[in-house]
């Protein structure tokens, strides 16, 4: 179910939230609200859902007009970022929730609840409560929740947030292939650049209440539209001349036209990358982003002399940064 | 290093130099110990001697005389005045606090705070001040009492104000127990039931109540130890008369006043037995429940149980 969102303005006292915010989801496309926090992201996710209203603006579900539908019958899925278990109830019973507010018949429900719990890994723990489960248990559980009402929107408020880093990993990979199979209209808010580029197929940009760039992973990283998308969406360098990748620094032994000579401040190995800080003879910091075996082959050591040249600095149309 | 790292923990240490380590043992301990000890003893001076020494007294001449006071007409009036007024409060006071709670918590409104303040006013007030209050509302010369009168309704020196004293004396309780609850559960959970489906009303039985039945429980428990031990606005309100508006707690002083002891201790006895018997229901719908749950309500009982100390002669609040 495409989501069409048109001109939405939300404030919170003197804080604008969002800013004439207009953006459209494609049916069946799993899209990342991507920005720092304040950005508006979870804002903007909670009025798709119904949670706020908005004070300017329109939000249409499949072109039906749901600005001012309750959440209740808006056809949503809804993550929470802490999950919101229902701390009274069984695993069971928090995944059936949906189902018997809807007066499905006991035999149906337990039936989608198995096949569900069963999807989601959890099956074992059903009878648990929530506070007996482990922060990724309690994720998958509230997926399953969300789930079971088989919604034609999912929303994912930081999903994966407030887990340790093998088992985010995990879940990301998880949410992915979960989308490919059952190609729900997905928007998930993060402000993981990496989570962002790595589950979703399209990112949007947001940053003081406003869109900065919607596009493919890819298409942002190397078409990025102003300064803050390319500093938010991968790493950077700020040179005189412009912004430039560290893959892009080259670090080579000989002076070449163009070359700037730097001694090298810090080397950081990080397994296949290796991370080189270099003070380069204008005062100026970069760091390089080098694979391992190159800078074996260089012979890279703190102190050594060396020319950096910047392959792909890149400028934008100096505009009043925020 | 050892020694080095004694000094530093325990003040009592630096004292005793290099005294033996049981002996530097008891020294970081002997401060909780004197706490604990300070403690027991506040409460036992306070709570447990008086009440125990009641219990003794009412014995003290046998049974024989307890069960004539039972058997008494007045006394079994009294009973079932008290019962027939908390089981009135009770519910109300808890139906309205668990709302004032909701719009107090999760709504903002005109008003608000001037709620959130009046709420406590029986906290503040005297209950004489309490009872005399309502006398000039609805007493024969008072604001409606006479407009009342003419409908043919009685206030004053008869049950509907005694209803009236008692709700009010014990209003805050159920307010004040759940809106810490509310404010800790935080609104996830009920948004997580909007999106799942459910209305506000069907959210507030299966989500919000359950999440909040300890704060409600307790409000509970002591909106009822309140409206039993009523004695200040009830004594104003109620005229006392013997056999007619006569609570247990009035029936105490009345007797303890008659130089009647045995009746006046036998009837303490029953009030505070049922406060007893309100804290054993109490558990029992605890046990086999969380154990955070449980921790929670043993924490509020530690905090709050002072409130609920039953009224006797000697510490009647007039």
């Amino acid at each position: 179910m495409a989501i069409l969102i048109d001109g939405i303005s939300k404030r919170f006292g003197d804080f604008i939230a969002l800013d004439d915010v207009s953006l459209e989801v494609r049916d069946g496309e799993l899209t990342a609200l991507l920005g720092p926090s304040g950005s508006g992201k979870s804002t903007l996710l909670r009025i798709i859902a119904g949670l706020e209203v908005p004070d300017a603006g329109r939000i249409a579900l499949s072109g039906r007009d749901v600005t001012h539908v309750p959440p209740q019958q808006r056809g949503i899925g809804f993550v929470f970022q802490h999950y919101a278990p229902f701390k009274h109830m069984t695993v069971r019973d928090n995944v059936a929730f949906g189902l018997s507010i809807r007066k499905k018949p006991r035999a149906e429900i337990d039936a989608r609840v198995h096949e569900l719990l069963s999807l989601v890994q959890i099956e074992q723990f059903a009878d648990r409560y929530p506070s007996q489960l482990s922060g990724g248990q309690r994720q998958r559980m509230a997926l399953a929740r969300a789930l079971a009402v088989e919604p034609e929107v999912l929303l994912l408020d930081e999903p994966f947030g407030a887990l340790d880093a093998r088992v985010r990993k995990e879940l990301r990979a998880w949410l992915r292939r979960l989308h490919d199979e059952t190609h729900v209209t997905t928007v998930f808010v993060t402000h993981d650049q990496e989570e962002a580029m790595e589950v979703a197929d399209n990112i949007v940009v947001m940053n003081h209440g406003a869109i900065e760039q919607i596009g493919a992973p890819r298409d942002l990283y190397e078409h990025p539209a102003n300064e803050f998308v390319m500093g938010f969406i991968g790493e950077v360098n700020r040179l005189d001349d412009g912004w430039v990748r560290p893959h892009d620094i080259d670090i080579l032994l000989d002076e070449v036209p163009g070359s700037v000579e730097a001694m090298i401040e810090r080397v950081i190995y990080l397994g296949f990358e290796v991370r080189v800080e270099l003070l380069r003879r204008d005062g100026s910091r970069v760091w390089a982003q080098v694979p391992r075996d190159q800078a074996e082959e260089l012979e890279l050591g703190v102190g050594q002399i060396v020319s950096t040249r910047a392959r792909e600095a890149r400028t934008f149309p100096s505009v009043v940064a925020a | 290093m050892t020694g080095a790292h004694g000094v530093l923990e325990s003040p009592a240490g630096m004292q005793t130099g290099k005294a033996p380590a049981a002996s530097r043992a008891f020294g970081r301990r002997w401060p909780r110990l004197a706490v604990r000890l300070i403690g027991l003893l506040y409460l036992a001076l306070l709570l447990a001697v008086p009440v125990g020494l009641i219990f003794v007294r009412t014995f003290a001449g046998g049974l024989e005389p307890v069960l004539d006071v039972l058997r008494s007409a007045d006394f079994q009036h009294a009973f079932w005045v008290t019962v027939t007024l908390t089981a009135i409060a009770v519910p109300i006071n808890t139906v309205f606090g668990v709302i004032t709670a909701i719009a107090l918590v999760r709504r903002r409104f005109p008003g608000r705070g001037l709620l959130n303040a009046v709420i406590d006013l029986p906290f503040a007030l005297s209950p004489v001040v309490i009872g005399l209050s309502l006398l000039l509302v609805y007493g024969q010369n008072g604001l409606l009492g006479g407009w009342l009168k003419d409908m043919g309704f009685q206030v004053i020196f008869a049950m509907p104000g005694m209803v009236l004293a008692t709700v009010f004396v014990s209003l805050p309780f159920v307010t004040r127990e759940v809106m810490p609850v509310l404010r800790e559960i935080g609104t996830d959970q009920e948004e997580a039931a909007y999106t799942l489906g459910a209305s506000p009303m069907r959210t507030f039985w299966r989500v919000t109540l359950p999440s909040i039945r300890w704060g409600v429980i307790y409000g509970v428990v002591l909106t009822t130890a309140r409206s039993l031990g009523e004695f200040g606005a009830v004594s104003v309100v109620s005229g006392r008369l013997s056999g007619k508006t006569e609570t247990l707690t009035l029936y105490v002083e009345e007797r303890y006043s008659e130089f009647d002891l045995i009746g006046a201790y036998t009837a303490a006895v029953v009030l505070a037995l049922i406060a007893v018997a309100v804290l054993l229901v109490m558990n029992a719908l605890q046990s086999g429940r969380g154990a955070r749950a449980r921790e929670w309500v043993t924490d509020r009982i530690r905090v709050r149980r002072r409130t609920a100390v039953i009224p006797t002669p000697m510490n009647s609040e007039v």
